[in-house]
């Protein structure tokens, strides 16, 4: 049984000019101790839908239909406290910014020690032995010390390390990590990663890996699912998706990676601008900036199907082909 | 630490420098003591040997250092009024005020800070909204209008309490207090409400809109996202973090709360360092004025001092910092 599954989900925000789909039916498997990348330009609905799984989309947003599903129980429609007990416990998850991430007003040593307390039911004295393991654990020197340190006492990467710590401590099987690298330094990105990924093969933690970064993919991911525009228009290993992509956005994407041993990985934008989430065309999102549509592109929506080592949803493979 | 405190008292002494630069002034150009002091049928001789006595002959200089001198020593020479020491009416007048205010805050922040946390935890319940129209009529309706509504119905209408005085006090030697009467306790309920008030609903706002604006905080949806359960949520993580600056500005605000007791203290004829002042403004007491203003000055500078070493401690960011951030 796969650990994570997401049905058709569609994830919606009621506005005054009326509802925003920011995800558009999405479905993918996750099995336990995989590594996820989920790659998209900015506002493909990533976040979104890492927010849809551990059951925090701000309201009024809501999971308007679909699943969730956890070991194969649902998760999506639990009471809120029954949630946050998951949280944490089964779900973590990892933010953007480490400088704004942790409570400026309590020690590290605190905070992880009330997030073990909540979830593990240790009490003071096994909480903080296993907090300044855990500080060790990240890598952080002297962690007896810096465990009654307050979080402006740590460097930026230092402060990542504490995130991480404290997304970890409670022992979830999955964490969602969004971004977690781009905040920060380029020379420290690599270390941090390398660190989150170490920690998640030995305890068999799964991960989805939001990033911008396809360098990041290709060190850190087993397999890779690329959003465009509220849906997944690719997923397939690391390995495929990265050397022979098959949707003509993919291949955008990887186009537009410079050569191995420059520092800025980030994509460049392809050419032409994601569409509005608001009024839809009918047929496939890519088709006003792919140099690859066909007539029928612009009228009939590709659904995904098998391909190569995953699936892909695009009008060149498969019966419409 | 100690280079920060040297430089705020550094910083306060200045400031009462120029407070009793102020007073010093007002001595100069409002009334003339001397006529304060003599019967009307005073001789030029008697008006003569009066101003050598007070040294008015003396060069500006040598009166303002004596001037400065004497303050600084809480002697404020006599009043023209009653003919008493001002440090002797102001420590007799000091106790009402002191307990007026010492109620006004207390009430201030024990309902203040409740109501603006429930405000920003429930902020569209009809309790809330209503909370927040009622504070802004709090803030807008001049104080000596809710004081004189207090009086109307509490006491004129009702007549359950008292529209003036202290009531009963017990003398304790070196301080008179209404704390151990009955008369005394039911005389401070309406003024305490007529001063908290405002402060109350500029507290609650405070709390409210700091509130609103920790919830929003990435370290709070990374403690949500950690599965930190609400009470903790919004009573640890996010409650210090919005009384910190709270407590500053109310710190700062308790300044005002003394010079506001004015108004207060006139609306009810409360025997405090307000009523004292406004009496002595009437009879252009120039000592008494001037001894007010430097003294509430001082309290002012020290409050503001104090709020700002508290706030040292209570902010870790501001303390001083003994492990500096290390690189990666
Ligand atoms: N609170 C919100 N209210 C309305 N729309 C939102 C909200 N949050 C996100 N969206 C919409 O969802 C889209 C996807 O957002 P997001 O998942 O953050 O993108 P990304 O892939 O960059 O992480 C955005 O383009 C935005 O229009
Ligand atoms: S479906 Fe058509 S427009 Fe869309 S990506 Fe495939 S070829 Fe391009
Ligand atoms: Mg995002």
């Amino acid at each position: 049984m796969s650990l994570l599954e997401l049905d058709n989900i569609v994830v919606e925000f009621p506005t005054r000019r009326g509802p925003l789909e920011a995800v558009k039916g999405l479905s993918l498997d996750l099995d336990e101790g995989e590594i996820l990348g989920l790659v998209g330009e900015s506002g493909a609905g990533k976040s979104i839908t890492g927010a849809a799984i551990t059951g925090l989309i701000e309201p009024p947003g809501l999971i308007r239909s679909g699943e969730v599903r956890l070991r194969g129980a649902r998760i999506d429609n639990l009471p809120p406290e029954k949630m946050r007990r998951i949280r944490g416990k089964e779900i973590g998850a990892i933010f953007q910014d480490p400088l704004t991430s942790l409570n400026p007003v309590y020690t590290v040593g605190e905070q992880l020690i009330d997030t073990m307390r909540v979830h593990l039911g240790f009490d003071h004295k096994a909480a903080r032995q296993r907090a300044i393991d855990w500080l060790a654990e990240v890598g952080i020197p002297a962690p007896e010390a810096r465990l009654d340190q307050y979080p402006h006492q740590f460097s930026g990467g230092m402060r990542q390390r504490v995130v991480i710590a404290l997304a970890l401590c409670a022992e979830p099987k999955l964490i969602i990590a969004d971004e977690p690298t781009t905040a920060l330094d380029v020379s420290v990105q690599a270390q941090i990663l390398a660190l989150l990924k170490r920690l998640c093969r030995e305890n068999g933690t799964a991960v989805v890996l939001v990033t911008h970064d396809m360098g990041v993919i290709a060190e850190t991911a087993d397999r890779v699912a690329v959003m465009y525009a509220g849906r997944l228009v690719e997923i397939g290993d690391v390995k495929q998706v990265i050397e022979e992509p098959l949707h003509p956005y993919t291949r955008g994407l990887m186009a537009s990676i410079p050569q191995i041993g420059n520092r800025d990985r980030r994509l460049t934008q392809i050419e032409g601008a994601m569409p509005g989430l608001r009024n839809p065309a009918p047929g496939c999102a890519f088709a006003p900036r792919c140099p690859r549509a066909m007539e029928h592109c612009h009228s009939l929506r590709p659904a995904p199907q098998d391909a190569g080592t995953g699936q892909v949803a695009c009008h060149l493979y498969g019966e419409t082909a | 630490m100690f280079a920060f405190l040297i430089r705020r008292i550094i910083q306060a002494a200045l400031v009462m420098l120029v407070v009793a630069s102020i007073a010093f002034l007002m001595f100069r150009f409002l009334g003339d003591p001397i006529s304060n002091l003599l019967p009307e049928d005073a001789t030029v001789q008697d008006r003569a040997e009066m101003r050598e006595k007070m040294g008015l002959n003396d060069p500006v200089l040598v009166q303002y250092g004596r001037f400065i001198v004497d303050a600084a020593q809480g002697d404020f020479g006599q009043s023209y009024r009653n003919n008493r020491p001002v440090s002797d009416l102001l420590a007799e007048r000091f106790p009402a005020t002191a307990e007026l205010v010492l109620v006004a805050a207390s009430l201030a922040l024990a309902l203040g800070i409740p109501l603006g946390i429930y405000t920003a935890l429930n902020p569209r319940g009809w309790l809330s909204q209503g909370l927040q129209v009622v504070s802004l009529l709090g803030i807008s309706v001049p104080t000596f209008v809710t004081g004189i509504l207090l009086i109307l119905v509490f006491s004129v209408t009702l007549g359950w309490l008292p529209s003036f005085g202290r009531g009963t006090v017990v003398d304790l030697g070196w301080w008179t207090t209404g704390f151990l009467t009955t008369s005394g306790l039911k005389a401070l309920i309406l003024p305490a409400i007529m001063l908290a008030l405002f402060q109350m609903t500029l507290i609650m706002r405070l709390v409210r809109a700091e509130m609103l604006e920790v919830l929003r905080a990435d370290y709070i949806k990374f403690a949500k996202a950690r599965g930190i359960p609400n009470r903790m949520l919004h009573f640890k993580y996010a409650l210090k973090n919005t009384l910190i600056p709270v407590m500053t500005i109310f710190g700062l605000q308790l300044g005002g709360l003394i010079a506001f007791a004015i108004i207060t203290e006139t609306v009810f004829q409360w025997p405090g360092m307000g009523f004292l002042f406004i009496q002595a403004v009437n009879f252009t007491d120039v000592p008494v004025m001037a001894a007010y203003l430097v003294l509430v000055s001082f309290i002012f500078v020290v409050i503001n001092t104090l709020v700002d070493l508290l706030y040292n401690v209570a902010d870790p960011r501001l303390r001083a910092e003994r492990t500096p951030a290390r690189g990666v």
